[in-house]
This record gives structure tokens, sequence and C-alpha cells, in this order.
């Protein structure tokens, strides 16, 4: 009987670090997930809060956990990575830079939460105004995030920084929403309320367009390793 | 010019333009670069890359190898090293060699120690006890070995025994120290003793440093410089190099996507 000349093959690319980068894209893909579950909740907190909607805002809030879970989820893989193979240099930026922005993912949901509580103690009124700039505000700050999480996936260091600018018009419709609310306190004391709801509803979105440009400066950092001034 | 530590500092070696063959292969090309004094200065690249070679060439241990040929400048604290007035014995003395196996004498412990000074021409035994409890207490070995210092060298374990060939090259008081991947026959526990040390030793002496092991130049080092067949691709900061190295082929390397 001879010797079996089958020898088993083991197939091995050029790549020598396949393992490797299939978590990491994993963690690329669990990352656009966290970002469009998170995309979903501002959208439908817009929504709720437009439409007088209070089963949606309740649901909001129960769904919460979903986005901690998967930060918590996300985190771990990060560690994990970071634990088993030491990474360094571009792979280093990549992982430490998911790590913070999944902390501004998290810190988006909760605010897509806050909005909700808001909303439920106002839908059952007559709002004070027709609602025109908030609805601009979450359009805006919804399309921050979106294309935050694009230009990371896609290195995009242009739409990292057109994101980083479109704070600024995010910070302009919350003076402008002030304003009008200040306007509307002095014309009735009685609308001091409701407006000071509404503040706070524009605030948290205000809130969430600074974490979305929080994202696309951790997305710079991780092309570049440089900090966004 | 200041050092990482944020001394005056002066540079230890200079060199200039590099070339290096091993009979027709050309195994370091163009090389240029500044080690700072007191700094520890990592070596990286694959195997073959030539960086045993430039290590070895700082104190002339090439010259051991018949077909080895040399073109440019190694300034030594300013002088040539391949200059013929440059005394290779006293070179050697100034900078020490630390190799990947330890390499006691079959000697005791003491003995090992003092061989250096010994040679040198130190007879007083008073003075020769003071070198050798100096060097194994820089070397942080002394208190392990202050009772047995008659015993033979060959039986202490391995993370010891390269301690004691860094208390021996010590003794002679080097400037420089070159380290030959000194940890990759040592346990986690030796290695991080040596790693300890050299960080404290790096108050006295310039330490050079080649290792294959990235997290550890990643840790130890105040300057990495990463060769590629026989050429210097980036020389920098380490926390630049293991950061946001500047050239793709050091990321690729230390990444671990070729090597």
């Amino acid at each position: 009987m001879g010797i079996n000349t089958n020898i088993k093959k083991v197939k091995r690319g050029v790549n020598m670090r396949t393992n490797f980068d299939k978590e990491l894209d994993l963690l690329n893909k669990e990352l656009i997930k966290m970002g469009s579950l998170v995309e979903d909740k501002i959208k439908a907190a817009v929504e709720a809060l437009i439409n007088r909607d209070a089963n949606l805002a309740k649901n909001i809030i129960e769904r919460d956990i979903e986005v901690d879970n998967m930060e918590r989820d996300i985190e771990s893989k990060c560690l994990k990575l970071i634990l088993r193979q030491q990474p360094v240099a571009g792979d280093l930026r990549l992982i430490s830079s998911i790590l913070k922005m999944i902390t501004d993912l998290e810190r988006i949901g909760d605010h897509a939460q806050d909005i909700s509580e808001i909303s439920l103690l106002i839908l059952n009124e007559k709002y004070i105004k027709e609602l025109t700039h908030i609805p601009q505000m979450a359009e805006v700050v919804i399309y921050m995030v979106k294309r935050s999480i694009d230009a990371f996936v896609n290195h995009d260091m242009d739409l990292a920084h057109e994101v980083i600018k479109l704070d600024d018009k995010v910070d302009y419709l919350f003076d402008i929403i002030k304003d009008e609310l200040i306007l509307l306190i002095r014309e009735d004391a009685d609308n001091g309320e409701q407006a000071i709801n509404f503040l706070m509803i524009a605030k948290y979105f205000e809130r969430i367009g600074d974490h979305a440009e929080n994202i696309a400066e951790w997305v710079v950092f991780s092309i570049t390793g440089e900090h966004v001034n | 010019m200041r050092n990482l530590n944020g001394n005056k500092s002066k540079f230890v070696y200079q060199v200039k333009g590099l070339n290096l063959w091993y009979g027709d292969k050309q195994v370091l090309k163009d090389i240029n670069m500044k080690v700072l004094e007191n700094e520890i200065t990592a070596i990286i690249g694959p195997s073959g890359c030539g960086k045993s070679t430039f290590v070895k060439t700082l104190n002339r241990m090439t010259d051991n190898i018949p077909i080895v040929r040399t073109e440019g400048e190694i300034l030594y604290n300013s002088q040539d090293i391949f200059n013929s007035e440059m005394k290779v014995e006293e070179l050697r003395t100034k900078v020490g060699m630390v190799f990947q196996k330890p390499n006691p004498f079959p000697k005791s412990i003491f003995e090992n120690v003092v061989y250096g000074p010994k040679i040198h021409g130190i007879k007083s035994k008073k003075t020769l006890m003071e070198i050798a409890e100096q060097s194994l207490r820089g070397a942080a070995l002394w208190e392990e070995v202050k009772d047995r210092l008659s015993d033979n060298a060959y039986g202490l374990s391995g993370g010891q025994q390269q301690r004691l060939c860094i208390a021996r090259t010590m003794a002679v008081s080097p400037e420089v120290i070159l380290m030959d991947e000194p940890t990759a026959s040592l346990d986690p526990v030796a290695t991080m003793k040596i790693e300890e040390l050299m960080e404290d030793l790096k108050k006295e002496y310039t330490i050079i440093i080649v290792t294959h092991n990235m997290q550890q130049a990643a840790r130890i080092s105040d300057k990495t410089a990463f060769f590629l067949s026989g050429e210097l691709i980036e020389f920098d900061k380490t926390n630049k190099v293991f950061g946001n190295p500047a050239d793709k082929r050091t990321e690729d390397y230390i990444t671990g996507r070729f090597g």
C-alpha cells in the first residue's frame, strides 16, 4: 500500500491577515446597522411629534434598549480585537474611532427617546405654532447621521467635512426656533409651558447634530490620524 | 536639539549614506539616520531586511566577516568609525552589545561581570567588587545573585543570564548598548524585566534594539526605524510610526499585511 498522496490543501490568499480583515469588515457592517437603527429612531421621533402619534412615541421609548445592546455588542467586539490583534496604525485608529462613534450613536438614540418623552407630554394639546423649523432641523440631523456613517464606510473625507459644516445650519435653525418661542411667550404667557417643551425638543435635535459632527470628526481621525480643529 | 526626555542632547550616531555589501549582494542601501543620546531606538523589519547587519555595523562587528564591504560614514560622537584612526577595541568598549541568546562565559557570576574591567587592567579586588555590584544592580540582578556571586553563571535562568550579559556590558561603562533581539528567547516575565530595565538604562545609556516584536518596539522605544530590503523606509517617533506611519509599506508591515 502506497502512502496517501492527497495532502490536505489549506487555502490561504496573498493577504496573510484574512481573519482580522474579516472581523474588521463585520465590525463595519454592525456599525452601519447601528447607524441606520439610530437614523430610523430620529425619523420616528419627529414623525410622532408632527403626527401626534402617541403609540409611535411610546414605541421609540420602549425600543431604546435595542440601540444600547448594539453599542455593548460592538464595544465588546472592539475590545476583543484590541486584545487579540493588538492593532497598530490604521487598524488601531479604525477600532478606537468605532469605539468613540458608538458612544455618539448611543447618545443620539437617547435623544430620540428624550424627544419622544416630551412629545408625549404635548401631543394632546393644540400646538402653539405650526411646526416648520423643527422638522427642518430633524431633516438636517438625519442627513448628518446618515452621511457621517457613509463617510466612515467609504473613507470619504469630503463627505465628513460636509457633515461637520452642516452643524452650523443646525445651530442656526435652533437660534431661529429659540427667538420664535421667546416671541410666543411674550405674546401670551400661557404659551410658556409648551414653548419650553418645544425649546427642549429643539435642543435635543441640536445635540444630535453635535454628536453627528463628532462622528464625522472621528471619521477624519481614523483616516488621517489628526483631529479636526 | 533636545531629546524626547526634554534634555539638551547630542547625536551619538550620525549615519550618512551607508551602503554595505556581502560579496556582490548589497544588504544596506544608502542609510541615513541620526541617533540622539539617552533615547531608545527600535529597529524593526522582516527577516533579511538588514536590521541586524546595520546594528552590527555600528560597532564594526561586521569587520569579522571577510566579504563585507562598506561605503559611507558612521559618525560616532562626530568621529567616523571607519576612519583608520578609530580604535575598534575602544569603540566596542563604548558601544556594547547584547545578543538574542544569552552568552555568559562558563565562569562564575562575578567573573562574568568583571571580565571586561579586568582586561582593561583593573586589578584591585575592591574596585572590581564595586564594579560588579554596581553593574549587577544596574541590570536589576543584584538582589537575586548577591549571595552566590561565585556560582557558575550557567546555573542562572535564561532571563537572569540575559541580565548578567547586560551587567557585563555595563561593567566597562559604555555609552551605547546595542541589543539584537534580547528577549527573543525569554518568557514573558523575563521579557518584562528586561523591558523595565531598559527604561531605567536609558537615563544613562543610549539604546538601539533590534526586535521582531512589534508590541515591544511600541512599548519601549522613543524612535522606531523600519527597514525593508536593506533600505531605511521610515524613521520617526515611535508614536508616529505605530499610530500613523507615513509610508504605506510601514503600515502594511506593522499591521501584518506582509512580512
